[in-house]
């Protein structure tokens, strides 16, 4: 009954417009009735586009006019709300009516009220300015006796709040998590998690009244309070561990069917998968009971959790039977959850598949696109040597139909990563399949991939893999088809797929018998010509034909080609040709410039720039200006700026100031500035070397070690699993065999697609459905990148390692000189050197006897130069980086404590076999964070790993000396990560995990996070008060803030004292009852602080250039006043 | 967390569009123009989640969405929701709507677009899920209609005569009559003959 009441109510407000006696215009009413009902009618009449926006404005006009109008009541207002929110519904500004919202949440009535409230969060957002306006009635509304609006401020709290009001509604907020309704408890809670959101350090005082919240009797108050806790956990896994066992009684009351199956409980168990260990004997209940109950969802999830913890056979067993569940349902919803929950598995258990191989069959053809890439997904998963090529062309094949620009993003990385990107081993069978293959994925992929994959692409090629005639043929075949392309009329190639074209072209080429580099610069010439290409392709191109050049005995074409572009706009163009010209006239340099076949070698860099000394020399004979960096003349420029000090530390600056300070570096001559400036260009170019060539040419590739793992597939199969999966396919052969005459044609080539798609997952024997084994052995195997075990080395060290792989003949000599340097750094190093021949022998790349090369530490080899190689000249690694690589934990510490302050180890995480400490050492240009593994079994730990979640505040390095692959049975083993930060924050949480590879058994990994502090950061800034004084007047952003002192720092030394010993702040001067004092925040933005003592009330000043320092350094001011 | 609920008909203009996270105006409605290609090229019995729509948040964010006759409601969420549970979620959102409106039709969201979206606050707040049990929302949204009811019986106790006038005419104010027998207490038999009018085409509105 009240429902019908309800739909008519609406279409009353314009009635009773028409018929209230004396409230304004009559006629303005009359049209009233059914604004909206003839706008929608308009609309849905109109045919085209551009009518239904002449209409649309014409309301808005209209609107507009009667909204500002001054007669309009508030409920004409209400109706025009749902006009306008109508009209912004279908795109178009209807910017005027804001304010008129906010004045009807304001101003009206709870109807108009609640539509004002709609029309509020629809129109605006968070950081919207006409927001502040709203703020006083929300505060209001909150405070009112009536429910609904109270339920209408909290609505409007989680969806729209200025971050910077917060402190205004937070207490009258936190006080109705008391409240007696539980709606009301509930949306507080929400609303608090929207907080919680935007503005964490907002509401970490409260984080006590969320576990209250967590406990509420009515169970929707707990399901809300979860999503705080997942974030939070999320955050920092470690802070929260008490409350595991809530959650799990929690999770028991569900499966127990005390708790209605609700939605939310899918978050409880994204919650518990942080804890794990608890988990163990409540998955396995929670498991076996959800089959009666069956909430899908819940199932799900739970078999999401129990592939996500620490693998337990028995967990995996059950969880495995749910999952047919799934994939067998002849609902697609449910069969494509079951295909998602496979794709985990798989990565635990590759066995598992071929239960369900049929099945992912049915799925592979399947009409539902989605189903399809989903599949896709799983069978990329297992891709091995053995079935590449099967799951590849059914890839393509998905390829070619999409066109979806994610979808072909996503596949290509796929089909790319099983191909080039592998690292070990690329599963491509043969040559003229893996060229084909990629100039498949390069011009349908071409210009959306990810540009790591045309430079992969071309470093295998350049690397090439053992067999060097193999290489040669898979060049040619490459340059070959490449030419046939290329030769092709009106076919428009990606752009990047001409970059990779012209680049093999140019580099291999001169492999070609037929066809001479004339003919093949001619054919660039040809691709030069044409305006489609861009000009970012063209500069390959030309890049190409210079380094054909010397192979082409004399070629019109390259004269042509420099007539023309030496005169081209595009000014890189003009700087090529220009080059090339030159280079054209000088064949002889040419030739030893881009020699044959070389472009995986190492090029010599003069970081430093030495050559130049005598050109800078002359120059300051003449008077020039030394050179000065950057940031130098930045701040010479603003302590000119100002001029005129008002501020009452301008009365003590001497004249001098800066440039006085810092004039005296310049005076001096030649190479000591110039060795100045190679400093920072030497930073430079060292990256440039890292980033730039590394991907493209160089040899050092940034590679994730893994060698020796030719049976990695087959043989890492438990013996168990093995025998299961036996019998299993025993099964279904027999099957096969009693089936075999029904069998239609189509179950058949089913059948053969299932054998070649899971060939190789379980043991060769095993597999084949049809007994056909499959022989194909990969011919390809890359290199083993031996370097990258050592990629605790110095980067020196390193470059020399790699390119003493690149040819056999360089070993020993090479080696003598990385023993050099290691003989040079002193015996400390000893270890890792012994590690590295051992590398080395284990290789077999070189004979050398151990002792011989001890024997060879002793000489000296100065002619390490004569091979042209390579070399870069470093600067001598810092002693703490040298320090860090003493494999114990023990010596490095003591070495460290020396120069500086360090917090005390920690244990941060720990399980059976391991244990992980941390401890932070303040260095004075970052923060080292140092984790120390220790292994308590007695067991051997192969390979230990750490890595650190990316997080936005701060960047994390990774400093020399992380990983040595052998750990001893209990010994220790550190790592060490400088951290620098890049947003100012109070408190961070640093997380990452630890993977470690123990003897005989599979890798494991244990998670663990640390908390850092803005004070990790802080150090003191030693200036005199004259820079103080320059450096205060430059900065623009100040906080003022007095705080109450205890007695026992009544006295300013005292206090300045405190602030000095916990907040690292440099004290400057204390002059009578004012202090002066700097810090730094790392890298280097400074802070300064001005004390002032009245009574027992410390004035705080802080100005520093950053804008949020202060603030943050207030804080931390305050807290240290009020706790001691 | 959920970050948007889009409703549109089978033609692509939309119904009901609720961000629970900022997007300028221009990109939301690409993201419903966009979001309307992907699932209108789906048939009606393949799987109702979409992933990989480039321009929420790219692969972390998946559509889950159910076609209902001529309405199509699409949720973006990412990845920490459930997708049988949104599914699920769709389902009790809609069978609200249509306990409240009954028999909900796609008039009803375009007429009362107001009104859904109180029923959707009852639902998800903030791109939380708020409420999945339908009694409670239903008991939530029927609690504010007593309230609008007091609000409008103290409009009409302030126009004395209206009724009567209304009464005279056609169409709509039938509908509105019955409204008034029923706040005013009259006699209600009335009711019954004007229960088609619920879902009356607007052709059958005009005067």
């Amino acid at each position: 009954m009240s429902d019908i009441v309800e739909k008519t109510l609406t279409a009353l407000p314009g009635l009773f417009l028409q018929n209230q006696p004396g409230g304004g215009p009559a006629a303005a009413k009359a049209s009233f009735s059914s604004r909206l009902g003839s706008l929608v009618r308009g609309i849905t009449a109109l045919t085209s586009k551009h009518e239904e926006e002449k209409l649309i404005q014409q309301e808005l006009s209209s609107l507009k006019a009667t909204v500002s109008a001054p007669t309009t009541t508030l409920k004409m207002m209400k109706e025009c709300m749902v006009r306008l929110i109508y009209c912004e519904m279908l795109g178009y500004d209807a910017s005027f009516g804001y304010i008129h919202a906010i004045k009807l949440a304001q101003q009206g009535n709870l109807l108009e009220k609640r539509v004002g409230y709609l029309a509020v969060s629809l129109f605006l957002h968070e950081s919207h300015e006409l927001l502040l306006l709203l703020v006083n009635t929300v505060v209001k509304d909150l405070q009112s006796t009536n429910l609904v609006e109270v339920c209408m401020a909290l609505t409007v709290v989680s969806q729209i709040f200025p971050r910077e009001m917060i402190p205004a509604v937070l207490p009258l907020i936190e006080d109705k998590l008391q409240h007696s309704k539980e709606i009301i408890r509930r949306k507080a809670v929400l609303a608090l998690y929207k907080f919680h959101l935007i503005a964490p350090n907002q509401v970490q005082h409260i984080h006590i009244k969320f576990r209250k919240a967590l406990c509420d009797r009515d169970v929707g108050v707990m399901a809300a309070s979860l999503h705080i806790y997942l974030r939070m956990i999320k955050e920092n896994s470690s802070g929260y561990k008490d409350l595991t066992g809530s959650f799990v009684t929690i999770l028991k009351q569900v499966v127990g069917g005390k708790l209605p199956v609700d939605f939310n409980y899918h978050i409880l168990l994204q919650v518990l998968q942080k804890y794990i260990l608890l988990l163990y004997l409540t998955m396995i209940l929670t498991i076996s009971a959800i089959f009666i109950f069956l909430s899908l969802a819940i199932l799900f999830e739970c078999v999401h959790t129990v592939y996500s913890i620490y693998p337990k056979s028995e967990l995996l067993e059950k969880a495995a039977k749910c999952i047919g569940k799934f994939v067998l349902s002849p609902k697609i919803n449910l069969k494509y959850l079951g295909l998602k929950a496979l794709t985990y598995v798989i990565q635990q258990d590759p066995t598992l598949a071929l239960q369900h191989q049929m099945t992912i069959i049915e799925c592979l053809d399947h009409p539902d696109p989605i189903i399809k890439r989903e599949t896709l997904e799983l069978l990329y998963r297992i891709t091995n040597a053995q079935n590449v090529t099967v799951i590849v062309q059914k890839m393509l094949e998905y390829l070619h139909q999409s066109k979806e620009e994610y979808v072909i993003v996503n596949l290509v990385g796929k089909i790319a990563d099983v191909l080039v990107l592998n690292t070990v081993d690329t599963y491509a069978p043969d040559n003229a399949w893996f060229i084909q293959t990629m100039n498949a994925v390069f011009s349908v992929g071409g210009d959306v991939m990810h540009p790591d994959i045309p430079n992969n692409f071309l470093r295998l090629l350049a690397e090439g893999f053992d067999d060097e005639t193999e290489d040669q043929q898979l060049r040619l075949y490459a340059v070959q088809s490449y030419l046939t392309l290329l030769d092709m009329e009106n076919v428009l190639y990606p752009q990047r797929f001409l970059q990779v074209m012209s680049w093999v072209l140019g580099e291999y080429s001169y492999l070609l018998d037929k066809e001479t580099p004339a003919e093949v610069i001619a054919k660039l010439y040809r691709l030069l010509m044409n305006d489609s290409v861009s000009s970012e392709t063209k500069t390959w191109l030309i890049a190409a034909v210079t380094k054909l050049t010397p192979q082409a005995h004399s070629s019109d074409t390259v004269e042509r080609l420099i007539h023309e572009f030496t005169i081209s706009l595009d000014t890189c163009m003009r700087q090529h040709a220009f080059e090339l010209k030159h280079l054209h006239e000088n064949v002889e340099l040419m030739k030893s410039l881009l020699p044959v076949d070389r472009s995986c070698e190492d090029l010599a860099v003069d970081a430093s720039l030495s050559f130049l000394d005598g050109f800078v020399a002359e120059g300051l004979s003449q008077g020039a200006a030394p050179y000065k960096p950057h940031h130098q003349r930045q701040e010479e420029k603003l302590s000119q700026e100002k001029v005129l000090n008002f501020e009452p530390y301008g009365l003590s600056f001497s004249s001098s100031g800066f440039t006085g300070r810092q004039s005296p570096a310049g005076i001096s001559l030649g190479s000591d500035i110039s060795g100045n400036s190679a400093e920072t260009g030497l930073k430079e170019t060292n990256s440039l070397k890292l980033e730039g060539i590394k991907k493209l040419w160089g040899k050092e590739g940034y590679l994730p070690k893994k060698e020796s793992k030719t049976g990695d597939e087959s043989g890492a199969l438990p013996i168990p699993q093995e025998s299961i999966m036996e019998n299993v396919d025993q099964a279904i052969t027999k099957k096969d065999q009693s089936q075999v005459l029904t069998q239609s044609k189509e179950e058949k080539e089913k059948q053969l697609l299932a054998s070649s798609l899971f060939v190789g997952l379980g043991s060769e024997s095993t597999v084949n459905l049809l007994g056909k084994a499959d022989t194909v052995s990969h011919k390809f195997r890359r290199k083993s990148k031996v370097k990258e075990a050592k990629s605790g080395e110095t980067t020196s060290t390193h470059n020399m390692t790699c390119s003493s792989f690149s040819s056999l003949s360089n070993v020993a000599y090479e080696d003598d000189y990385y023993l050099n340097t290691l003989h040079d750094r002193g015996d400390k190093e000893l270890k890792t050197f012994s590690l590295n021949s051992e590398l080395l022998d284990s290789e077999s790349l070189t004979e050398l006897p151990l002792v011989e090369k001890f024997s060879n530490c002793s000489l000296s080899t100065p002619s390490l130069f004569a091979d042209n190689s390579m070399e870069i000249f470093h600067p001598p690694q810092s002693t703490a980086a040298s320090v860090a690589k003493e494999s114990s934990l023990a010596s490095s510490f003591l070495e460290e404590t020396t120069e500086y302050i360090h917090s005390n180890a920690m244990e941060i995480c720990n399980n059976e076999t391991i244990s992980v400490s941390s401890y932070k050492i303040w260095k004075d240009d970052c923060l080292l964070m140092v984790w120390s593994v220790t292994n308590k079994s007695g067991l051997e730990l192969k390979s230990a790993n750490l890595e650190i979640f990316p997080a936005e505040n701060f960047k994390v390095t990774e400093q020399p000396g992380c990983c040595l692959p052998v750990t001893e049975a209990e010994s220790t083993r550190s790592f060490q990560y400088s951290v620098q930060i890049e947003k100012p924050f109070t408190e961070e949480i640093l997380s990452g995990f630890i993977s470690y590879h123990m003897m005989d058994t599979h890798s494991a990994q244990l998670e663990f996070s640390v908390n850092l502090s803005l004070l990790d950061f802080i150090r003191p800034l030693k200036i005199s008060s004259e820079d103080f004084g320059k450096l205060w007047l430059s900065f623009a952003n100040d906080v003022k803030q007095n705080v109450k002192m205890s007695e026992s720092q009544a006295a300013l030394p005292s206090a300045l004292k405190t602030l000095q010993q916990k907040l690292r702040l440099h004290i400057i001067e204390i002059i009578g009852n004012e202090g002066l004092l700097a810090c730094q925040l790392l890298p280097s933005i400074p802070c300064l602080l001005h004390c002032r003592v009245y009574a027992d009330v410390l004035a705080l000043w802080f100005r520093s250039s950053c804008s949020t320092l202060p603030d943050y350094l207030l804080y931390q001011c305050q807290k240290v006043m009020e706790g001691s | 967390m959920i970050q948007a609920i889009l409703v549109f008909n089978n033609h692509g203009k939309p119904r009901l569009v609720r961000f629970y996270q900022r997007f300028p105006e221009e990109i939301q409605q690409q993201i419903v123009r966009e979001t309307f290609h992907l699932v209108l090229k789906r048939d009606d019995n393949i799987c109702n989640f979409l992933e990989g729509g480039s321009l929420i948040g790219g692969s972390d964010y998946k559509l889950i969405y159910r076609h209902y006759a001529t309405l199509y409601f699409v949720f973006c969420v990412d990845s920490s929701e459930s997708e049988l549970g949104i599914l699920d979620l769709i389902q009790v959102f809609v069978e609200t709507l249509d306990k409240c409106f009954e028999n909900v039709c796609e008039l009803d969201l375009i007429f009362h677009m107001d009104k859904v979206h109180y029923i959707l606050q009852e639902v998800v707040m903030g791109g939380m899920v708020l409420e999945t049990n339908m009694n409670e929302i239903v008991a939530q949204i029927e609690a504010q209609n007593r309230l609008e009811k007091s609000e409008v019986s103290k409009q009409l106790c302030s126009s004395p005569g209206w009724v009567e006038k209304t009464w005279a005419e056609a169409g709509v104010c039938t509908c509105v009559g019955l409204c008034c027998c029923e706040t005013s207490g009259n006699d209600t038999h009335l009711l019954s003959s004007l229960s088609p009018l619920k879902l009356m085409d607007l052709k059958v509105n005009q005067p």
